[in-house]
């Protein structure tokens, strides 16, 4: 008459699975992709579609060489995630062959070898991104400019072309491409505002440029703008905890204010570095990848802080434009001595020494 | 920790702490509460164990074929831990035998056997009508007797609980109920309100606690109202309302609402001050000191999708599952689910003969579409929801890890033990782990290892004192010998004589020795037969030489030289020939030749004698 499978309490579970948990996350993501391809064209459709079969595929493989369930484990949604966050963050006209080792690289080494969801140190898409940066750095940080300033307008085909065979419709370059209506080039707005400041221009003259919106880059600030809100949806439907984005968030906020009051003229204002570059993207749904953050809630905290810091660190000072994936794979490394120094108080070991 | 006084002023404020952690699952409460309590039809054939709560058993004081009245005693408490069972009914016992036991492994347990009989007697209550004039002890004493163990969960003597060595200021009574679908505490309250008023005044009394709050969460406001309305005008009662959140009703959940204060790892309420008791228990109290009466009832809810009518019973202790699924219409699906207790911290009923004991509280039949089983097992996201849910600040993540890697080392450092497997984490785990059976596992796996560790280590103790007491024998002889040996060499320096002693005494040894070789030597009676026969022929060599002599005498003389050298090897040959019969070791006896042999030897000189004699003549 009863099941005879012996079953431990509790009986039941609340509804949300880590499936449901990868799914929402990623139709979080859905106002800054449309962001994205408003300003940057189609080119991150053509990433989208091809970095999620990229990861699909390299993770079936990996599961059957190890193995495992294949249809469940795919079911679980991290790999679909993890490529379609490595998508948003390539430049969207980069060569494909990029993409697939961006991809690969991230779900085979960074989190399968690791030993598969749950078990991998660092953040598989910031991994494999960085991967990328170091060894094509220039084809990573050829982003167009935003499309209503292109001398070139882009159609899907063209960036479908582009994509697979470097070359336009019409033949164009991708350097081409680049081109401003009056004929210039322009680097991202974080970028340009490093190789102006070198040209001795003062912060506010860098800043009337073109690729330079009212918080942010001009696109950038929209496409932030649409992360936030996704990320807030996520907050508010308790996939993602506050302390991560709140802490990472703030501190760049604060870092930002203070070296601009030190210096304005040489300074990016506090806000437009929330709204530019990756910030968003990075504070909601990079840093907050449960797997590869801090689990305790001061933890979060310093985990969040940190990578906030290092972010605004290797904006002012570093090499690179933007630091947001560096900044979140050091955090990554310190994430089991943050966990160690970080546990809570159990229940009734107020007072007593550990 | 704060001072008793601030204690008692934290808890007379008017505020409700909070505790960390917590969930709110679906309450599915109004589905049992919204009829008074029934009464169960009685049924043909009680199931009590003896054993209903944590402690020890005592003799049972039935035989099969006994008749027993209601309410009579079926086993002995005269132990510390132990409380009495009583027939829920009047009837015969008619088995004492292992039945299936109402605990999660559904293991059998000694239980006794009563059916029912028409003719329902009890024995003759003896209440304690004037409890306020009774001392402590005779109070406690009744309480036991009455066979009162905790019925909000654990089941602790109450009688130990009440007879608290520590001085108690507060007294909770706890009517929080937490667990959702579980309704039995709720309609007591709203029933009995006034009987588990009295209950907490006896009980107050006998811990001569200060105050007594009764605590219930606020998504039950008609037993707040029936409770607020009992306890007016009452000194020292008051009525906390605290917010709904489940484990609020667990007892260091509860203290930190009330007080602000936790239990510290280790330590028990009365440590603080404070001792808890469920709702039911006071009323059980109550009917235990003024009514006389022993707990052979309770309330138990029976709810769930599965059942048409769910309700609250009044359930003698011993009926089978079974039978209140029957009476509240149990209609199973496929692989149907019966869980005794709630879903959070129940158990689930292997067989529907497992009958209702004191601590069993609901019966819940759910449907799978209300109450999902927990699907397959998928890998930790770190998400750290479970460390969000823990009321005890654990991280259940990490202990997870642990448990899995059977790292006890670990587990312990992360305070495993402080976990009391309420199942919140599990609740809110997206990856479907079954959290607390790892940890269950694991603590029972970690006793195991504590218990043989002690086996051992008394073991090792026990070879390693067996060790040294052999080995300081051992020296112990050794030193003995040591200083006799040197006693000896001592005497053997002052007395030089003593070497030639010891000599003689060696030498007389081997002659004794030598001596009895010789008598048990089977060659002796041969040596003295020859002996015989030796002295024989001598004399008749003597006679043959007399009448040699004399022939020789009577003859002429040139004869004779032939005859003297015979007669001289004879006489030498004799002796040598005895010598070589005799045993050759006997060499005291050869220096001191025998008179046999001499006498021998003076014979065949004799005979040589006369034989020259008899050449010279010749």
């Amino acid at each position: 008459m009863f099941s005879s499978l012996f079953k431990s309490s509790p009986h039941g579970a609340m509804g949300m699975t880590t499936n449901q948990v990868m799914r929402m996350v990623c139709y979080a993501t859905i106002p800054g992709f449309l962001a994205q391809i408003y300003f940057f064209g189609w080119g991150s459709l053509i990433q989208l579609v091809l970095c999620i079969v990229v990861a699909l595929v390299s993770e079936a493989i990996i599961l059957s060489l190890r193995e495992k369930p294949i249809r469940r484990t795919l079911g679980d949604g991290s790999a679909l995630l993890t490529g379609l966050l490595l998508a948003l963050s390539i430049p969207p006209l980069a060569p494909w062959w990029i993409s697939v080792i961006g991809v690969a690289f991230a779900i085979i080494i960074v989190k399968q070898l690791y030993g598969g969801l749950g078990f991998n140190l660092f953040n598989p898409a910031m991994a494999g991104y960085v991967v990328l940066l170091i060894s094509f750095p220039v084809a990573m940080t050829n982003w167009q400019p935003i499309q209503p300033l292109l001398m070139h307008s882009m159609s899907l085909t063209d960036a479908v072309f582009v994509i697979f065979s470097g070359f336009s419709t019409e033949g164009y370059s991708t350097s081409q491409l680049k081109m401003f209506i009056d004929g210039t080039t322009m680097a991202t707005p974080l970028d340009q505002f490093n190789t102006s400041l070198a040209q001795q221009l003062t912060a506010s003259e860098i800043l009337d440029f073109d690729i330079y919106g009212e918080y942010g880059g001009m696109g950038s600030q929209w496409v932030n703008l649409g992360y936030l809100l996704g990320g807030l949806w996520l907050l508010r439907m308790g996939v993602i905890r506050w302390h991560i984005p709140v802490a990472m968030i703030s501190t760049i906020l604060v870092l930002a204010f203070l070296a601009s009051l030190a210096s304005p003229d040489k300074t990016y204002p506090a806000v437009h570095h929330l709204f530019t570059g990756a910030t968003m993207l990075g504070a909601f749904f990079i840093a907050t990848d449960p797997v590869s953050a801090s689990t305790t809630p001061k933890g979060r905290l310093l985990f969040g802080a940190l990578i906030g810091a290092l972010v605004f660190i290797i904006r002012q000072w570093g090499g690179y434009p933007d630091g947001v994936a560096f900044a979140v794979l050091l955090a990554n490394m310190c994430v089991p001595l943050i966990d160690h120094y970080t546990q809570p108080t159990v229940y009734g070991h107020k007072g007593m020494k550990k | 920790m704060q001072s008793e006084l601030s204690l008692l002023e934290q808890i007379k404020q008017d505020k409700i702490w909070e505790f960390p952690g917590g969930i709110h699952p679906p309450e599915q409460k109004s589905l049992s509460n919204q009829t008074a309590i029934n009464d169960l039809p009685s049924c043909q054939r009680y199931y009590v164990p003896i054993k209903q709560h944590i402690g020890s058993t005592d003799d049972i004081l039935v035989n099969v074929g006994d008749d027993v009245l209601g309410n009579q005693a079926l086993t002995d408490a005269n132990l510390a831990m132990t409380v009495p069972v009583h027939a829920p009914v009047a009837g015969k016992v008619v088995a004492i035998e292992p039945h299936v036991s109402a605990h999660a492994s559904a293991k059998p347990e000694l239980t006794i056997v009563i059916e029912r009989s028409d003719n329902q007697k009890t024995i003759s209550a003896q209440p304690i009508k004037k409890w306020a004039s009774e001392d402590r002890l005779t109070l406690a004493t009744q309480i036991k007797k009455m066979g009162l163990s905790g019925m909000g969960g654990a089941g602790f003597p109450t009688h130990i609980k009440v007879n608290s060595a520590k001085p108690i200021d507060v007294l909770i009574l706890n009517g929080v109920e937490c667990e959702p679908y579980i309704t039995s505490d709720d309609v007591l309250m709203r029933e009995f309100a006034h009987d588990i008023i009295t209950g907490g005044q006896i009980l107050q009394h006998v811990l001569q606690s200060k105050i007594c709050v009764i605590a219930i969460e606020d998504n039950k406001p008609e037993a707040i109202e029936s409770i607020k309305k009992a306890c007016e005008g009452i000194e020292g009662f008051k009525v906390k309302v605290v917010p709904t959140k489940y484990p609020s009703g667990g007892e260091k959940q509860l203290i930190q609402l009330l007080t602000g204060e936790q239990v510290p790892s280790g330590s028990i309420p009365a440590d603080l001050g404070i001792v808890m008791q469920n709702v039911g228990t006071a009323y059980a109290v109550k009917e235990a000191i003024i009514d006389g009466l022993p707990l052979t009832k309770r309330v138990v809810t029976i709810t769930g999708d599965r059942v048409s009518a769910s309700q609250n019973v009044w359930a003698l202790l011993g009926t089978p599952v079974s039978e209140l699924l029957l009476h509240a219409g149990f209609n199973p699906e496929k692989d149907q689910r019966v869980i005794m207790g709630g879903p959070m911290m129940g158990f689930a009923v292997l067989d529907a003969a497992m009958p209702v004991i004191k601590t069993t509280n609901c019966i819940l039949a759910p449907s799978a579409y209300k109450l999902p089983e927990q699907g397959v097992e998928q890998a930790c996201i770190r998400c750290g929801l479970c460390a969000d849910a823990c009321p005890a600040e654990l991280l259940p993540q990490q202990l997870q890890w642990f448990s899995k890697a059977k790292d006890h080392e670990k587990l312990e450092d992360y305070n495993l033990f402080d976990c009391i497997e309420c199942g919140a984490c599990a609740y809110v785990c997206p990856s479907q782990i079954p959290l607390v059976q790892y940890y269950r596992t694991s603590k029972a796996e970690i006793r195991e290892a504590q218990q043989e560790k002690i086996k051992s280590d008394k073991a090792k103790v026990r070879f390693e004192q067996r060790q040294e007491r052999l080995e300081r024998e051992k020296e112990a002889r050794l030193a003995k010998h040591k200083a006799s040996a040197e006693k000896r060499a001592q005497a053997l320096q002052k007395d030089t004589s003593a070497k030639d002693k010891i000599a003689a005494a060696l030498a007389r040894a081997k002659a004794k020795k030598a001596a009895k070789a010789e008598e048990s030597n089977a060659s002796v009676p041969a040596t003295v037969e020859e002996d015989a026969a030796a002295a024989r022929k001598a004399k008749v060599a003597e006679a043959i030489a007399r009448a040699k002599a004399k022939k020789a005498s009577s003859q002429e003389s040139s004869q004779s030289t032939d005859a003297a050298p015979e007669a001289e090897t004879l006489a030498k040959e004799k002796p040598t020939s005895e010598n070589k019969e005799q045993p050759e070791s006997q060499s005291s006896e050869q220096a001191t030749p025998s008179a046999d042999e001499l006498r021998k030897q003076k014979i065949a000189a004799a005979i040589a004698k006369a034989k020259a004699k008899k050449a010279k003549s010749d």
